[in-house]
């Protein structure tokens, strides 16, 4: 399903936070189309290499490329490349003084300055996507947790963005909603969209996945085709975790 | 209210009753000592009028007085929230000249005390302002023109318009300060996820802090800002200092030409309070509505 061409590559990308390192070396590519799941415990540094991606954090050294764009501070195509890629939050953050509708709208209306008409055509098409076309004109705290999330999928697939990231996005849903949200992912990997996802969730890195990561510490420890991954991993912390997280 | 009295201790009773005592000694001093000729009856003659030759009512020096502190306070408020938006938004700037800039002026504002700040604000600024347009001219112009009254409405005698103008600016520019720093403290209040949300849909810094961050904040900064402008209101009364006609101003006059020292004063301190108190209370109810609205 995947295609050849890498659309995102880091290359012995090292990233600090002070005298703390986050990121190790890192080398890894993501093709187009391509579904990757990374895992690890807490502090492992997969949410500061997902938010490498699009910018939100800048590596201190080693070479990033995100869809032909070298991503650094001071580049001024930082923004352009923001457009190409979408990114969920744990958090939702979408915007609590806008309706839903404004939340998807706004990113076409400013950003890629896209006529009122057509912007809202394409959110409802999108609200529709996610299934909660009828809250279109509710403002977000209205919403519950996973609806929330729902809408956050949408706005980012408003831009309509090339790659999708996926921060953590059912950490902060409550249990019985977080399959709605998986759902809409799964929907949306079968559409072939890029997607890098840091998650838990290792059922729907199962269903999704065309390749595992794992992170501990900083480093990427094991990458993997899921039969592999889960059945036979490599190295003694890859099955510590997974031990760890699959026997509840 | 009776039951409230009824929990009052003993102790609230003693205190009550010295407090009253103390101003019953003060009054005591002020008619035996003083020999005060109190003249209450003229008071309101020196609020509003009646002209006898042109028949008709007109306000007298202390409501022109307070009319003009209205005005002022009205207009400078404005100026000020444009200001301080301004100097909120520098204060939160990604570059470190225009930040700096931001900070120095607001050092500058809380270090020096306000009557020195608004003089140099007055001979610096507003008076060179005012020459260098040419306001004078311009205001007596209109004074003789026709459609002067409505000019009139809003800003009181043409021909003291430059004077008002001047308290104005100087008003404004001493409160920006202070709007600056209730603004930025709004920027900052709003959580870090909505800029990034912003970024990751593409937006620059400035779309991010006008269509995301802005809305927020000054959702926020309302009750704040209420405040601010009843302490505007009350810091009108020191552009008093710079001849600007307003309550504060009338009063010093009204006390020079007619001796009626603690009638004049207490009515003015009235008229303050009655404004300053009075939005206290609307400002409280309508953040308590809209609380209860969510």
């Amino acid at each position: 399903m995947a295609g050849d061409a890498a659309i995102i590559t880091f290359e012995h990308v090292d990233k600090f936070y002070g005298d703390f390192h986050a990121l190790k070396d890192i080398s890894i590519s993501v093709r187009e189309g391509e579904r990757m799941v990374i895992c690890g415990p807490s502090g492992s540094g997969k949410s500061t290499l997902i938010r490498c991606i699009n910018g939100l954090e800048f590596h201190n050294s080693g070479v990033l490329t995100v869809d032909g764009i070298e991503v650094f501070e001071a580049s001024r195509s930082i923004l352009k490349l923001r457009q190409e890629v979408g990114m969920v939050f744990q958090q939702f953050n979408l915007f609590p003084h806008l309706t839903v509708l404004e939340n998807l709208m706004i990113g076409p209306m400013k950003v890629r300055r896209i006529a009122r008409e057509e912007a809202e055509r394409t959110a409802r098409k999108y609200l529709d996507r996610v299934h909660i076309p009828e809250q279109a004109d509710k403002y977000p705290s209205a919403l519950s947790g996973g609806q929330q999330q729902r809408v956050a999928i949408a706005r980012s697939l408003c831009m309509e963005s090339r790659i999708m990231l996926f921060d953590e996005p059912t950490s902060a849903l409550d249990p019985e909603m977080i399959n709605e949200v998986l759902d809409v992912m799964v929907e949306l990997a079968d559409t072939g969209m890029t997607m890098v996802v840091v998650t838990h969730e290792m059922g729907f890195a199962r269903k999704v996945a065309d390749t595992m990561v794992f992170m501990d510490a900083g480093e990427i420890v094991e990458t993997a085709s899921p039969e592999t991954f889960f059945t036979n991993p490599e190295s003694a912390r890859c099955r510590a975790f997974l031990d760890q997280i699959l026997d509840h | 209210m009776l039951s409230k009295i009824r929990k009052l201790h003993w102790l609230d009773w003693l205190v009550l009753a010295l407090v009253l005592g103390f101003f019953g000694y003060v009054w005591w001093k002020i008619e035996g000592s003083l020999n005060y000729n109190w003249r209450w009856e003229r008071i309101p003659n020196y609020i509003i009028r009646y002209h006898t030759v042109r028949e008709e009512w007109f306000a007298n020096v202390l409501l022109q007085g307070l009319i003009a502190t209205i005005r002022i306070s009205i207009y400078a408020s404005i100026l000020a929230l444009i200001l301080g938006t301004i100097l909120g938004v520098a204060r939160c700037s990604a570059n470190l000249t225009v930040r700096m800039l931001a900070r120095t002026y607001l050092e500058f504002l809380r270090n020096i005390p306000p009557v020195v700040v608004i003089f140099i604000f007055f001979f610096f600024l507003s008076q060179q302002l005012i020459t260098a347009l040419n306001i004078e001219s311009w205001a007596r112009e209109i004074a003789r023109s026709e459609n002067r009254a409505v000019w009139e409405f809003f800003f009181g005698d043409m021909r003291r318009f430059p004077s008002l103008i001047s308290g104005v600016i100087v008003l404004a520019l001493f409160e920006s300060a202070f709007v600056g720093e209730i603004v930025r403290a709004g920027i900052q209040s709003v959580p870090r996820g909505q800029r990034e949300g912003a970024r990751s849909i593409g937006m620059n810094r400035r779309q991010e802090m006008r269509y995301i961050v802005l809305p927020q904040a000054l959702k926020k900064v309302v009750p704040p800002l209420a405040n601010q402008f009843i302490t505007l209101i009350k810091d009108s009364a020191i552009i008093s200092l710079i001849s600007v006609q307003e309550l504060t101003f009338k009063t010093v006059e009204l006390v020079a030409s007619t001796r009626m020292i603690f009638e004049a004063w207490i009515t003015t301190a009235v008229f303050y309070f009655v404004i300053c108190f009075g939005l206290s209370m609307l400002f409280r109810k309508l953040e308590i509505d809209g609380a209860k609205r969510g």
